[in-house]
């Protein structure tokens, strides 16, 4: 009887993975800046987080746990199958809770939790370029970033308030890293572009199609761009979260039926849980099962 | 008279393998002159202004700018953010299409904010009343303001392109054509905007036309230009009405008289 051939430890063979943590170490070093590298075939399509996956496996160790989230919630799709995955290929540790997670993979959202010193957050990135809308061309855009000139980031903003009377970005909202590089924070609302300030875990961002890997080092100023007279604020809720009550966070709506019926619950499922298990209990909750009983 | 001059060209050259794109072009420009460069289609006149302007590199000779510090600078040795910046801030640039120099996917008052922008300005109500003025000034209403470029018609699109470009007060402005495409009473109009502009901003412009009627109305001096060469050059009253060479003869006999 032969032997199945088995997988290598996290999916990638051990040159691509040097390859990534180089990559990655350049990211590092200039805090905002796109590294260029070779994004290989994942057995996922591309949109899926391919990028997101391979900054993981190139930095997961056996000794790690990981989380996974999906627009805040540990139990749709996307964040499932990424679990599940690397439970197959590098046989870790995996949780829900966002305090026990050495490394947490994530599409859209930064935990409610605070991160710590040591935690690794990678982001699932779409599209790297936050002047791609604005300027097509790639030979442009490089230079732009080389040369400082992002003059055209506020007219994307300048774009909005005379639209909108405010600026209307709620998601992607560009920010300039240390001083220096205007970077695309991945669609994450912009209710969380203030944790990415001074955090103290690292935060790396992975876009497989665009082939490009950047980073925020721990403690690195990241500030939201703005204008002096419509300065960057971030989402408020009128409600607090329906089911466990917590002010502060960021809220998705549910639709109830077809009759209008709807309420606002934390996007982040493991934060709301916890409050719930905890005894807060919001308008639309129930409470606690065993204080029930 | 003390003052230097704004730009200084030496025998500047651009050769496109064998053939010539322009050669041998020598001369001053000086602060609120403007100089108009003439010529029937495939003279050199556009591969002189792209020279001229950075946005080709010349093979042969130099071009020397006056910085606002006083101090003469080649174009060809400066530091590419150092050109950009200066492209940007103390030149401007309007091309025969207005969908090349404008955003055309931004609304107009954001095309004229784009330069404040990148020079630092970070308050919105500033910007907007900035750009608001030079609209005005091109004759755009303020109520278009928040239009794209797209909804414009040719002739309202080479204004914004000039407003876009003056916003920034530069003391040196490209012109490539610019009232090619439009019929002739907003020509007439536009080209009297554009003569009070340079009267009451002081700018030194070139201009690039084949229309003579143009250089007329603009122009201090012209260069007439043929296969890459100056053949002749001159204030534009004396070239006009006083053609030495044969060429010069032949196109001012072309206008056509109505």
């Amino acid at each position: 009887m032969s032997e199945l051939a088995t997988y290598n430890f996290a999916y990638l063979d051990e040159q691509t993975k040097r390859m990534i943590r180089r990559a990655i170490l350049k990211a590092i070093a200039i805090p905002g800046y796109q590294v260029p590298f070779a994004s290989r075939e994942m057995p996922m399509p591309y949109g899926w987080g391919t990028g997101g996956v391979q900054v993981t496996a190139a930095v997961i160790g056996p000794e790690d746990t990981l989380k996974v989230i999906d627009q805040g919630a540990d139990d749709t799709t996307n964040a499932v199958s990424i679990r599940a995955f690397f439970q197959k290929v590098a046989n870790v540790a995996v949780t829900t809770k966002t305090r026990e997670a050495t490394v947490i993979q994530t599409r859209h959202r930064i935990p409610e939790e605070q991160l710590t010193e040591g935690q690794v957050l990678v982001y699932q990135v779409p599209i790297p370029e936050p002047l791609r809308f604005l300027e097509p061309r790639e030979t442009e855009t490089r230079k732009m970033h080389a040369l400082e000139e992002y003059g055209l980031m506020h007219v994307k903003l300048y774009e909005d308030i005379a639209r909108n009377g405010h600026i209307a970005t709620t998601y992607a909202y560009p920010v300039k890293v240390e001083g220096r590089y205007v970077m695309d924070p991945s669609p994450i609302p912009k209710f969380d572009n203030p944790k990415m300030h001074m955090s103290e875990a690292l935060q790396l961002f992975g876009a497989g199609r665009e082939k490009r890997i950047y980073a925020i080092p721990p403690h690195t100023k990241v500030v939201s761009l703005d204008f002096e007279d419509h300065p960057f604020e971030i989402q408020k809720f009128a409600k607090p979260c329906a089911l466990c009550g917590a002010h502060g966070v960021y809220l998705d709506e549910v639709i109830l039926d077809d009759k209008g019926g709807r309420m606002f619950v934390c996007s982040d499922t493991d934060f709301c849980e916890e409050r719930r298990e905890a005894g807060h209990v919001g308008e639309l909750g129930v409470a606690n099962k065993e204080a029930a009983e | 008279m003390s003052e230097q001059p704004l730009l200084k060209v030496h025998e500047l050259s651009k050769f496109y393998g064998a053939r010539i794109g322009c050669r041998d072009v020598s001369f001053d420009l000086w602060p609120g002159e403007v100089l108009a460069i003439v010529g029937e289609s495939g003279s050199g006149k556009t591969t002189l202004l792209n020279c001229l302007s950075t946005r080709l590199t010349a093979d042969v000779g130099s071009v020397e700018y006056l910085m606002r510090d006083g101090q003469y600078r080649n174009l060809a040795t400066m530091p590419e953010a150092e050109r950009r910046f200066l492209m940007r801030t103390d030149w401007g640039f309007v091309h025969q299409n207005p969908a090349d120099g404008l955003r055309m996917t931004v609304s107009a008052g954001a095309n004229v904010g784009e330069r404040l922008m990148a020079v630092g300005e970070r308050h919105y109500g500033r910007i907007r009343e900035t750009a608001g003025d030079w609209l005005g000034r091109v004759e755009i209403g303020l109520d278009r303001m928040d239009d794209q470029p797209r909804a414009f018609s040719g002739g309202m699109r080479q204004r914004l392109q000039i407003a876009r470009n003056l916003v920034t007060s530069p003391r040196l402005v490209f012109m490539d054509e610019p009232t090619g495409g439009l019929d002739v009473s907003v020509q007439a109009r536009l080209l009297d905007l554009i003569r009070g502009l340079v009267q009451d901003l002081g700018l030194a412009v070139i201009v690039v036309t084949h229309d003579l009627a143009v250089a007329r109305l603009l122009s201090h001096r012209m260069m007439v230009m043929k296969n890459g060469l100056v053949i002749e050059q001159g204030l534009t009253d004396r070239v006009l009405d006083d053609p030495r060479e044969p060429y010069t003869q032949l196109l001012v006999s072309s206008i056509l008289q109505v």
